[in-house]
């Protein structure tokens, strides 16, 4: 693998919630709790997990848009966490995100222009009128929006157009790294494939590394090099986007595989689901052990009492999980969801 | 294989969403102006607030009376259209329209100051508190609760004595005390938009907290605060009347349309053309001003009409 551009180390982000009245105590929201990874250049990471795990927060602690509470974000040598707040504002040209609300996301009173415009500013505030403009013409062809557009106004446009918006202001500054908060779930599934092959084309041309968000398992797997799964905050596997999608460790991996819609009801008809019960525990007051162990189907006394650590199963694949091999052997025998051929 | 290269490309191309709107850019601002300009009332409401400016600017150069010098021939004289004195006379034989032309003069003059200095503070200082949120909001919002709490008379008194006689410096100063509510409606506001996607995009562009106000923030306030804003100017003409009328405010033989109702109460059985004139500008400028303020706040607020 190429170098490391990023590595994520016990990273952990707490929110407190007032009691029910001033006097009671008040809870800790483990949203995301010790999350260690390493990016490699131009890597696309997939982080999925259903709603409520902790995935939006962990993409944007990364970038302290939601300050974590412990652990150390490796950047190109330094602490993020460490640095001020006019290091960090700096930082920032190299870290970018794209949001899940395209139109949300856009200042209504501003024009296309200034909107693409606005990260140059602070990040190159040398630069002429004229030569930014320029900048936001090239940006924008580069996403696809027509030159005319640049003095509209966000609500005029459709979602896809929106989120192209949304993605020429997160490459204006061309940043490294780019985290995408479920960038096409607020989309039609027609325009989902183009701003998927819109980031996929960009990724390329421009040698990003995307940190890809999303509960759509078709798409990350469309986008991802490497899939991470999170429960509760907490991650349960991780592992190259094939080995996770072929052979899943983790009880919870292969439930939410096999929760997956596959198009075709005749292999949908075949394939053994996972069902596993239950809404997910709140994680003010989460289980103890490992997290997963009240719905999993293979749970014993040992794991309400261990927390399972995050240990190789295969070369660059873990998964937390006391017992992995038994788990394997359960997807193996009939039950693991067949492989959808790769698009 | 190969014959389908770039054919989803090709097909990406042929159904990739191109289209323009159409037309002019539509701003925010430029759609709740079309919405005000279908509101008969309001347009009806604008053309009257017009006038009375107009007047209020102009008149004065286009009669032969001023203010303050008295007709000797004509004291205690009604409206009639041969002497010239349209609306009367006073005791003093002072021309009534030229003292409610001056007298609206100083009304609108004295809004306009505390209009503007309480937007300013109001949206400033509310902006702000929501947007920092937590500790500093507190103790913001705190000294403005103290400030609503302290007797608003108490602090004309105080300031008459700082401020001598100067009435515009007065006024300015009562703005000061009107912002209050401004930026109590401004801090809620911006409770809301801070929450919004497009202020995290700003501050994951590395934008820094005061340009977020003035640039994202602020911005966005402008419906609620240009209603309140016309709200607040009848306010003030409102509490020049009663100011004036306890002596507080405008002094003879300068008026204001406060002063004039005041004086004009006294002798309404035997010269109501004394009260009658200035309180129908009175009245027509507060109406029109509150269906503006009406008007606005459909035309910027389309979904809570």
């Amino acid at each position: 693998m190429a170098e490391t551009l990023l590595s994520v180390e016990h990273l952990s982000t707490i929110f407190e919630l007032p009691g029910r009245t001033p006097f009671s105590a008040s809870h800790e929201l483990k949203a995301v709790n010790d999350v260690s990874f390493d990016l490699a250049k131009g890597e696309t990471l997939g982080i999925v997990g259903e709603s409520g795990c902790g995935k939006s927060t962990l993409g944007r602690s990364i970038l302290r848009l939601i300050e974590p509470t412990e652990g150390r974000i490796v950047w190109q040598g330094h602490n993020l966490r460490d640095l001020s707040p006019r290091d960090m504002r700096k930082a920032r040209r190299d870290l970018s995100i794209i949001f899940q609300d395209p139109i949300a996301s856009l200042d209504p009173r501003m024009t296309v222009a200034d909107i693409i415009a606005e990260p140059l500013r602070v990040s190159n505030p040398e630069l002429s009128r004229k030569e930014r403009r320029e900048r936001v013409q090239t940006v924008m062809e580069e996403v696809g929006l027509a030159p005319q557009m640049a003095n509209r106004y966000p609500h005029e446009f459709s979602g896809g157009q929106a989120q192209r918006i949304g993605i020429a202001r997160a490459i204006v500054t061309e940043p490294k790294l780019i985290v995408c908060d479920e960038p096409v779930s607020a989309l039609d599934v027609s325009i989902q494939a183009q701003i998927v092959s819109l980031l996929k084309r960009l990724k390329k041309r421009l040698g990003l590394t995307l940190i890809f968000i999303s509960h759509d398992l078709s798409v990350v797997r469309l986008v991802s090099d490497r899939i991470l799964v999170l429960y509760l905050g907490r991650i349960v596997e991780l592992g190259p986007r094939r080995e996770v999608f072929a052979n899943p460790v983790h009880p919870y991996t292969q439930a939410l595989l096999s929760a997956a819609p596959i198009p075709d009801p005749k292999i949908a008809r075949q394939r053994g689901r996972i069902v596993i019960k239950g809404d997910p525990p709140s994680p003010v007051n989460p289980p103890s052990g490992c997290v997963f162990h009240t719905r999993c189907p293979i749970a014993r006394e040992a794991c309400a009492e261990t927390v399972p650590p995050l240990d190789p199963v295969a070369p660059d694949h873990r998964a937390a999980c006391l017992f992995a091999e038994e788990a394997m052997r359960m997807a193996q025998s009939g039950s693991e969801p067949e492989a959808q051929p790769s698009r | 294989m190969t014959l389908y290269a770039g054919k989803r490309e090709a097909l990406e191309d042929a159904f990739l969403d191109r289209e323009m709107p159409r037309g002019k850019p539509r701003s925010l601002t430029r759609d709740a102006m079309r919405r005000l300009r279908a509101n008969k009332a309001a347009v009806v409401s604008l053309f009257v607030l017009a006038f009375i400016v107009l007047a209020a600017i102009f008149g004065p150069f286009f009669i032969p009376y001023d203010y303050e010098t008295p007709d000797w021939s004509a004291f205690r004289a009604p409206p009639s259209i041969e002497s010239g004195h349209y609306f009367g006379t006073d005791q003093n034989g002072r021309d009534l329209l030229a003292r409610t032309l001056y007298g609206t003069r100083i009304s609108l003059t004295v809004a306009l100051i505390a209009t503007t200095v309480s937007v300013i503070v109001g949206v400033l200082y509310g902006a702000t508190s929501g947007f920092l949120g937590g500790r500093i909001d507190q103790a913001m919002m705190r000294f403005v609760d103290v400030m609503y709490a302290l007797p608003y008379i108490l602090f004309v008194i105080l300031l008459m004595v700082m401020f001598g006689r100067n009435v515009f410096l007065l006024f300015a100063a009562i703005g000061l005390l009107e912002w209050l509510t401004m930026a109590r409606i401004v801090r809620g506001q911006t409770l809301s938009l801070k929450e919004r996607e497009f202020i995290e995009a700003a501050r994951a562009s590395g934008v820094s907290t005061f340009p977020i106000i003035l640039r994202h923030i602020v911005p966005n306030l402008v419906g609620p605060v240009v209603i309140y804003a016309t709200l607040t100017v009848p306010e003030i003409v409102i509490t020049e009347s009663f100011l004036s009328y306890l002596g507080f405010g405008v002094q003879e033989p300068l008026t204001s349309l406060g002063t004039l109702i005041a004086e004009g109460t006294d002798v309404l059985e035997v010269m109501p053309w004394l009260l009658l004139f200035p309180g129908a500008v009175l009245v027509s400028l507060l109406l029109s001003l509150a269906f503006i303020g009406d008007g606005l706040r459909d035309a910027f607020d389309p979904k809570d009409r």
